[in-house]
């Protein structure tokens, strides 16, 4: 180790005797703050670069292969195509009948799987009896994918609507109801004690203490719930079904209409989207009083 | 004041211990009827363990503790429920009717009315405070235990919530016990003061001064000082 590398404790000698003039910072207001009601609608979309730069610029570069014919059709027909043939379907009214079948089945799969998620939640987030009673069913049947469970329902139920309704409903029950478990159980201990010295009965504990604070991880649990009930459906309906989205697809794999495939995965994709949307804006109103929370 | 003739709260010999470690050892003490006693003693020294057990919030290992039915606790963080706004939080345990007119009215006592469809989070530490104040004093305690509860405030801010302790003391007849490791705010508040060491109530001194007194002059410097020798912390002033 003879290279000449210093030990890293010794420091070159600084000059001492020298004035040194200190360096200094000034803050002042950023230019443009309150500037016109352009610059702050720049500014909150944050063009050229905000998030939705990168989905608009790969539409365009779609658009403008396709149009150039450098993408075959049979791989990804243009943007415009996928629009067209959702017009034509729906002129038709096929596309119509297979949205209403699929939204009927993911609504009654969820008003089941969330019925049976909270009741379950709630009681084993409240009684120690009640973890006791469906923790440990829970917890085994959340390790099994969704997925997997497909070929033991349709030995059971066949290939009828009980089949996609009930994987859907398992898909939506098993994370409403871990999230509302662990959401109730982990409210803040002390304002529990404080209710509690405040004297206050059994069920205001439960109405005013354990449930709105379990409200956050509830609408977790919601947001999961919906989001794997869209993928119970996707599965049931690709396996088995003469109506529905997924149905839409299989039949444009056959015939090889890619625009039409493409249209499903849309119609997948906003329906995925619309539900984000809806708990955001449950957690909007629901929450105002988190810290977190941020007007507008 | 401190000649007790209605005791309000009543502790003997009780002992508190967590695994090996003797926290209070065989402590009694007794509280008049709306006397104001200021319990000091450093961080860990039993003191929050002994309000723990006059609140029913904790159980002693051995020893009676009797307290008032009717008593509220203000805790050393505000303790409120940030999903209420803080009506609701001041009407918790309230349950008669009429529970919104009475918070109210304690809401205006602690100088927050307008602030009563206010969430917490908009609340200062202050005011959040207050309100705490206002949740313990609605019901009507007998018995009122506050657990350091200026501990986290500013200087300035501690000094009004002294002075509102005081007008609150006037118009709630309420026994209080507060707990705290501040010299300052014992001399300002209490009627007795109450040492705590090794478990125990060390030494106990009666308050017999009016509010100038307590503020500036020998008896303050002198009470002051014998405090800070019990504390075991005379070397240093």
């Amino acid at each position: 180790m003879s290279t000449g590398f210093a030990p890293a404790r010794v420091r070159s000698p600084r000059a001492v005797s020298a004035p040194r003039e200190r360096a200094t910072e000034t803050f002042t207001a950023p230019a443009g703050r309150d500037g016109s009601r352009l610059t702050r609608l720049r500014r909150r979309v944050r063009w050229p670069l905000g998030i939705y730069t990168t989905p608009v610029a790969i539409l365009v570069l779609w658009q403008v292969t396709s149009e150039l014919g450098w993408l075959p059709e049979k791989i990804a027909p243009a943007p415009t195509a996928i629009v067209q043939a959702g017009i034509d379907l729906w002129k038709i009214g096929e596309l119509g009948t297979d949205l209403t079948t699929s939204l009927r089945r993911v609504g009654i799969g969820l008003a089941i799987g969330l019925t049976i998620g909270i009741t379950t939640g709630i009681i084993a987030g409240l009684l120690r009896s009640g973890e006791y009673l469906f923790n440990g069913v829970v917890q085994i049947v959340h390790t099994i994918p969704l997925l997997a469970v497909l070929p033991l329902m349709i030995v059971w139920f066949g290939i009828d609507e009980l089949t996609k309704v009930l994987l859907i409903s398992f898909g939506a029950g098993v994370p409403m109801y871990l999230n509302l478990f662990a959401a109730i159980r982990g409210v803040d201990q002390r304002l529990i004690e404080m209710a509690r010295a405040a004297g206050v009965g059994r069920a205001r504990l439960i109405s005013r203490v354990l449930l709105p604070g379990a409200l956050p991880g509830f609408l977790v649990g919601l947001r999961f719930s919906l989001a794997y009930s869209v993928l119970g459906l996707v599965a049931a309906e690709t396996v088995n079904a003469n109506a529905g989205i997924g149905y839409l697809i299989n039949r444009a794999q056959t015939y090889l209409r890619t625009d039409q495939v493409f249209l499903g995965l849309v119609i997948y994709a906003v329906i995925g989207l619309l539900a984000d949307q809806f708990v955001r804006i449950l957690e909007r109103v629901l929450l105002q009083w988190r810290p977190s929370y941020e007007a507008q | 004041m401190s000649d007790v003739t209605t005791t309000s709260v009543d502790v003997r010999d009780v002992r508190r211990k967590f695994g090996d470690r003797v926290v209070l050892d065989d402590l009694s003490l007794t509280i008049g009827e709306s006397e104001f006693v200021v319990l000091l003693g450093p961080s860990g020294c039993g003191k929050s363990t002994l309000l723990r057990l006059l609140g029913g919030l904790d159980r002693p290992d051995a020893g009676t503790v009797t307290v008032p039915r009717e008593r509220a606790i203000v805790f050393q963080n505000d303790r409120l429920l940030p999903w209420q706004r803080v009506l609701r939080n001041v009407t918790i345990g309230l349950y008669e009717a009429g529970a919104d007119e009475r918070a109210l009215a304690v809401l205006d006592e602690v100088g927050l009315k307008d602030h009563a469809r206010a969430w917490p989070k908009t609340l200062s530490g202050g005011e959040a405070q207050r309100v705490s104040l206002a949740r313990a004093l609605v019901t009507e305690p007998d018995l009122v235990l506050l657990d350091e509860p200026f501990a986290a405030l500013d200087a300035i801010t501690r000094l009004r919530m002294h002075d509102l302790v005081r007008e609150l003391r006037r118009k709630h007849n309420a026994a209080m016990l507060l707990v705290t490791h501040d010299v300052d705010e014992a001399i300002a508040l209490a009627d007795r003061i109450l040492v705590m060491s090794d478990g125990r109530i060390g030494s106990s001194y009666d308050v017999r001064l009016d509010q100038d007194e307590r503020a500036i002059g020998t008896a303050r410097e002198d009470l002051r000082a014998s405090l800070l020798g019990d504390l075991g912390l005379a070397a240093v002033h």
